[in-house]
């Protein structure tokens, strides 16, 4: 004997309408045969029989309207052993599931789709290692991070951070044969901005490919290549481009080890110029730090000097999660110092105190921590220590260094080239204020771009960017001063 | 639908057994098994949906099991599949547990995505089986990265790159197809045409409805297949393998087919007659098809027969019961596999 029961035909049906009865009481029904019509607020749908046998009695006339999901509504005699699930409304929900997770399951079918991924849900309590946010432990190092010691006698190199980055590729690639590199201009042109100059005579056209401009397929390939088990480097021309590969970083690359629970590994970077250059205007010109920094399952990185590039992006490529690297256009030809001969491999997730001070803290990354520690000068020599925390890392984001260096100064002037609204400054602001509110002598400033797309005239375009002068403001403005 | 539409490729041919593909008593029974194991599972899938069980979006395989069945029968061990959110058939084909795919259904920590990913997001590296990707089109740029893949290794593997009618108007395929073919990547890429792209009928979303021609202009080849007939499925994919296994590049195969039922659950399917459907599932089913062809041969005595639609049935219910009385998984899983540790 089997119940069949009304079914619910979309994740918001809660009742219907029987509209139809296809079979009457004594009839043979198959399996996959239309027994019956409901009818919803948007539709008609037909419910097939699941089971085959003889239709026994039928529970709910025709016309009958409000039957309630789960209702039986009519009773088929079959030949027993594989009964369908017996009526239980709450079966799923009933067990002993934490409140959330019922919550999910029950109010989320009244919202329809939306509330699959409603951020606003509170995960259980239980599940929450951390009291607030940055949540995943996996991602927070059970130890503080540390830079590696050089060790005694380590010769420093003056390099431009467009070799340190084509050295760290080179090194990754004679270390690990499942490294290779694509994208635009990667391998007969040298690199669009050189950075890499001479792998593809070293690695070969197989390791060095030349891609068609198509960002959004050859992310994809990429990704879909990480997933065979290759530890593929996408280069973007600029992260510009990358909008249009976008879906595969976040869609395809960041979400799948969750949605696979855990079997699916995407060990891939993307990397490339990201922020403004000079003079390229709006399209050209965004920081992505921000968006990236979002997106659970992402690390991204953003250095600043040429040792920091080298040894951040070889932890990229040997690190076993998708990597988003953004460098800076600006920099690619200063030249910083650069350990020589040894496996320089920085760190992920660890912030670094560019210059101590006690007056603020000044914290920003890639090309802005220059300008900060341009402006750390001024501030001296009007009397302000300003102490400079480059970030390095946007997710995992050190917040510790910070918030341990708020502690001390008491004031805090976030930089970035991106746009201010949800940005990287506000994210610091607010776990600043969630974790030291006591120790803040002022609200934190924030310094970014202004809320505009980037202008192209010099005159506006410097007006739009965040500036040395900007930062010695805003570091004034907290002091007070 | 015109009559006919699906291709004359293989089923007016197909009196008995096809010749060229020779498939005997064996391999007829297993697929017809393996058919209505996915028929019967997606049945009950849409059944556990109506009782709540099931939540978001689910999409329901029936009428195209002679596809995922008949390109399994050519898969060689290490050859990948990929495929968008109607899914689960394939993942029955590969071979993967039905209790697993059903419990991922319902959202229980027994679940092949140990519950994380539901009906669209389901993976098996054991089966080679990619995904299970809800976005549409996504899964020919990553299935076109498997071969690539393929390629670097030098492994003799084909990507079996699947997608629908309606994926086949998404930019990154044809970005997929020109890579595909200026590297030579072993791919043999499936459209599996069920006519409707969600509401939207080919003729209205395509100017080139015959899509097999769709890798003209990237100099791919590629031929329509009757996607109702297993027989047919094998044989076309068996050419297409051979072609993108020997270093020849990718290959499209068009497969017509059709789904009985709406794009998912929550599809009532006013966009097309209830005529269309009962005559494609009256003249064209694809296990009827099998059905027919052992009668046929004489293979297909009714003990025989019968012990196969027990078998299934047993399979899904079981399946059912698993995935129903199987926990949640447990809060602590919140946090896991957002990254893969670091290793020291």
């Amino acid at each position: 004997m089997t119940d069949v029961l009304m079914p619910a035909l979309s994740p918001t049906m809660e009742e219907g309408t029987l509209a139809k009865w296809h079979v009457k009481k004594g009839d043979q029904v198959r399996a996959g045969d239309v027994i019956a019509e409901i009818e919803t607020d948007k539709a008609t749908m037909e419910v097939e029989a699941v089971d085959e046998g003889t239709v026994e009695d039928i529970l709910v006339p025709e016309g009958t309207e409000a039957v309630k999901v789960n209702t039986p509504i009519a009773r088929l005699s079959g030949e027993g052993g594989m009964a369908a699930p017996t009526p239980r409304p709450a079966a799923p929900q009933a067990a002993s599931q934490p409140a959330p997770a019922k919550a999910e399951a029950g109010g989320g079918r009244g919202q329809g789709e939306a509330s699959a991924g409603d951020p606003e849900k509170k995960p259980p309590e239980a599940a929450r290692p951390k009291p607030e946010g940055e949540g995943p432990a996996a991602v927070v190092p059970p130890q503080p991070l540390t830079d590696p010691e050089l060790p005694a006698g380590t010769n420093l190199i003056k390099q431009t951070v467009r070799d340190a980055l084509r050295d760290a590729m080179a090194e990754e690639m004679r270390r690990d044969p499942d490294v290779f590199l694509m994208g635009e201009e990667v391998a007969q042109y040298q690199g669009a901005y050189k950075v890499s100059r001479d792998l593809l005579q070293e690695f070969g056209e197989r390791r060095v490919i030349d891609t068609p401009i198509t960002e959004y397929g050859f992310a994809g390939v990429g990704v879909g290549a990480a997933m065979a088990g290759l530890k593929p480097i996408v280069e973007f021309m600029t992260f510009n481009f990358a909008l249009q590969a976008i879906d595969h970083i976040v869609n395809s690359a960041a979400k799948t080890l969750y949605m696979s629970g855990g079997q699916i590994k995407t060990s891939i970077v993307f990397r490339g110029p990201n922020g403004a250059a000079a003079r390229v205007a709006a399209q050209h010109s965004q920081d992505f730090a921000a968006w990236y920094g979002s997106v659970p399952g992402l690390k991204v990185i953003a250095p600043y000097d040429a040792a920091d590039a080298k040894g951040l992006l070889k932890a990229a490529i040997r690190d076993p999660n998708p990597v988003v690297f953004l460098e800076n256009e600006m920099l690619y030809g200063h030249e910083f110092d650069v350990p020589e001969g040894i496996d320089w491999v920085l760190p992920i997730g660890k912030a670094k105190i560019r210059r101590e001070g006690s007056g603020v803290t000044l914290v920003a990354y890639s090309r802005m921590v220059g300008f900060c520690l341009e402006a750390a000068e001024q501030l001296a020599a009007e009397g302000i220590e300003a102490e400079v925390i480059d970030l390095r890392t946007i997710r995992p984001m050190d917040h510790q260094t910070v918030i341990e260096s708020v502690k001390k100064t008491n004031r805090l002037v976030t930089v970035e080239e991106g746009w201010g609204p949800m940005g990287v400054g506000a994210e610091i602001a607010a776990r600043v204020v969630a974790e030291a509110f006591d120790y803040l002598d002022a609200p934190p400033a924030r310094v970014h771009q202004e809320d505009v797309p980037l202008p192209y005239a010099a005159n506006l375009e410097a007006l739009s960017l965040p500036s040395v002068e900007k930062i010695v403001k805003a570091a004034r403005a907290v002091s007070y001063k | 639908m015109a009559r006919g539409q699906a291709g004359a490729t293989g089923r007016r041919k197909a009196n008995g057994v096809d010749p060229k593909s020779g498939a005997g008593k064996d391999e007829l029974l297993r697929y017809y098994r393996d058919m209505l194991l996915i028929r019967r599972f997606e049945e009950r899938a849409g059944q556990l949906y109506g009782m709540g069980l099931i939540g978001g979006f689910c999409h329901l395989y029936i009428g195209q099991e002679a596809i995922a069945v008949g390109v399994q029968s050519v898969k060689q061990p290490g050859d990948q599949i990929i495929t968008g959110y109607r899914e689960h058939g394939h993942m029955l084909a590969a071979g993967m547990d039905p209790k697993e795919v059903m419990a991922e259904l319902t959202g229980r920590a027994s679940g092949v995505s140990k519950g994380k990913g539901g009906s669209m997001h389901m993976f098996s590296t054991e089966s080679d089986f990619y995904g299970g990707h809800g976005i549409v089109g996504a899964q020919v740029s990553l299935g076109t990265g498997l071969a690539l893949a393929d390629k670097y290794r030098d492994n003799g593997k084909v990507s079996f790159t699947y997608f629908g009618d309606g994926a086949a108007n998404q930019g990154q395929v044809y970005e997929s197809f020109n890579m595909a073919e200026i590297w030579r990547l072993p791919v043999v890429y499936i459209i599996e045409n069920n006519q409707y792209a969600m509401g939207t009928s080919i003729e209205r979303s395509s100017s080139e409805t015959h899509l097999y021609k769709r890798g003209a202009s990237f100099r791919i080849p590629g031929e329509e297949v009757d996607g109702m007939d297993v027989l047919a499925v094998r044989a076309a994919t068996a050419k297409a393998a051979e072609h993108a296994r020997s270093g020849n590049g990718p290959y499209i195969l068009e497969m017509k087919t059709y789904r009985y039922r709406g794009h998912s659950m929550s599809d009532p399917a006013k966009y097309r007659t209830r005529e269309e459907v009962d005559q494609i599932r009256k003249t064209r089913d694809p296990i009827d098809h099998v059905e027919e062809l052992l009668e046929k041969q004489g293979w297909a005595d009714e003990p025989t027969l019968k012990a196969i639609d027990a078998e299934v049935k047993k399979i899904v219910a079981e399946a059912a019961e698993f995935a129903r009385t199987s926990p949640e998984p447990d809060p602590s899983e919140l946090y896991t596999d957002v990254y893969t540790e670091v290793p020291a």
